[in-house]
């Protein structure tokens, strides 16, 4: 393979949006490099193919950076348009998966980042509005595809699966290392939805290792690992 | 058949504002709603049950909301004057750029606008910078895309009026001609474009309206 047609990506192994990318590129049976970021001391490279945000994940391809986990789901959906397709072809469909994506990174992931920097009665309204916006996504994706997994295309894992599951197919490290527990009967329809992407073969591959990322959100967040008071 | 296109939007909505030039720009005839926000419509309830907001974009009535979600939605639907370049690179560059104008600019130029005082002055430095990355970007282009408007630039569109609307009512000067020159030739290269020229909304009524939006944030903020 040419120099010029690699692809490269740059990210952290407990970063869901890292995760996104290398599923993405998994799924259409991509062939890339992988460079792991040391984030408190980030290479020389990745501030100079991402000097606007230097963050994780950047994807290289023919020496040229893309940055922006959603941004580069679309390009590799665009450059590499054989199937499987990551996104719909039709036009409303399309819309809809664009509008749940950005619906879940700016509504449902700051809100579960604001509840581990919580604690004491912050914490708790923090989960309330955790609920409350699992309750507006859940119900939302029960009306878009009429009670179905949004998960899935078929046999495959679909945009949202990769984009949501990214993320939400960690949640029992999530719950274990920030001793929070979402009562899962209220979301029936999203866990079920959740448990069935992490049977998926390639999930499983490519999801970060439990009792590693425990220690790794720990760490990061500064959290005890005993059970909150 | 006759394909119905609805906006709902108001006067004043930036990220509204972006579907109106998008649909101009296609030529694509549409109807307008004018929603007011104090009093919304069943209608827009129903068709953005989410956010309950507009802008709402209506096509063979399926709703879409969301500003670049609908923007996207107009540029796969209607193939006519591109918004999005040929190349997937291209499409990921404008992609970016259009994600940036709502991730950092706005809210920094919000945060400099709704504050004052010492909070004003910690604002002013972050926003400068974030010109700045923008300054450098455009720099040797007439607009985002390069020789032709599109997506990025609709995207960043609000700051083209907003801008000077927000100087005027905070009496601060965030960007001027010498330390910008890129982004003021932008700001008179898209408002020079007629799809946007036309549709441009009364630099006073923006005073007013904005005016007495900062007003009621400082007020609250007093409350506190």
């Amino acid at each position: 393979m040419d120099k010029q047609s690699e692809v490269v990506v740059f990210g952290t192994w407990a970063s869901p949006y890292c995760t996104r990318v290398t599923l993405a590129l998994k799924l259409k049976g991509i062939p890339y490099q992988y460079v792991e970021e040391d984030l408190t001391n980030k290479s020389e490279l990745l501030i100079q193919y991402n000097p606007v945000h230097k963050k994780v994940p950047v994807l290289v391809h023919e020496g040229k950076p893309i940055a922006e986990s959603l941004v580069i789901l679309e390009y590799i959906d665009e450059f590499w348009n054989n199937c499987p397709k990551l996104l719909p072809e039709d036009p409303y469909e399309r819309a809809k998966v664009r509008f749940w994506a950005n619906f879940y990174d700016q509504k449902i992931a700051p809100a579960t980042l604001s509840l581990i920097k919580c604690k004491g009665k912050e914490r708790e309204r923090a989960i309330a509005d955790c609920e409350e916006l699992m309750k507006v996504f859940e119900e939302g994706l029960e009306r878009d595809y009429q009670g179905k997994s949004p998960f899935f295309e078929g046999e495959n894992i679909s945009y949202l699966g990769i984009v949501v599951g990214s993320g939400s197919c960690n949640y029992q490290a999530f719950n274990e290392a920030v001793a929070v527990t979402f009562d899962a009967e209220k979301h029936a329809a999203f866990v079920s939805w959740v448990e069935d992407l992490k049977a998926h073969p390639l999930m499983k591959e490519m999801l970060p290792p439990h009792d590693k990322l425990v220690a790794k959100i720990r760490h990061k967040f500064s959290l005890s690992p005993e059970p909150q008071a | 058949m006759v394909e119905e296109v609805k906006l709902f939007r108001t006067w004043s909505s930036p990220y509204a504002l972006r579907i109106v030039w998008a649909l101009k720009l296609k030529g694509i005839e549409y109807e307008t709603i004018f929603e007011d926000i104090s009093n919304k419509s069943p209608l827009l309830l129903r068709y953005n049950p989410v956010h309950k907001k507009v802008p709402v974009l209506l096509h063979r009535g399926k709703s879409i909301s969301e500003s670049l979600v609908i923007l996207e939605y107009i540029e796969d639907t209607w193939k006519q004057a591109p918004l999005l370049p040929e190349s997937p690179y291209e499409i990921a560059r404008a992609h970016f750029w259009a994600k940036f104008s709502d991730s950092k600019l706005m809210p920094a130029i919000w945060h400099v606008f709704l504050t004052q005082g010492k909070q004003q002055e910690e604002a002013i430095p972050p926003a400068i910078e974030i010109l700045k990355i923008i300054e450098e970007e455009l720099k040797g282009k007439k607009y985002f895309g390069g020789q032709t408007i599109g997506l990025a630039d609709i995207a960043f569109g609000w700051m083209a009026n907003l801008l000077y609307v927000l100087e005027e009512i905070t009496g601060l000067k965030l960007m001027n001609t010498q330390n910008f020159p890129s982004l003021s030739a932008w700001i008179n290269n898209f408002s020079d474009v007629p799809a946007i020229k036309e549709n441009w909304p009364p630099h006073e009524k923006l005073v007013t309206k904005f005016q007495a939006i900062r007003e009621k944030y400082l007020a609250a903020g007093a409350t506190k």
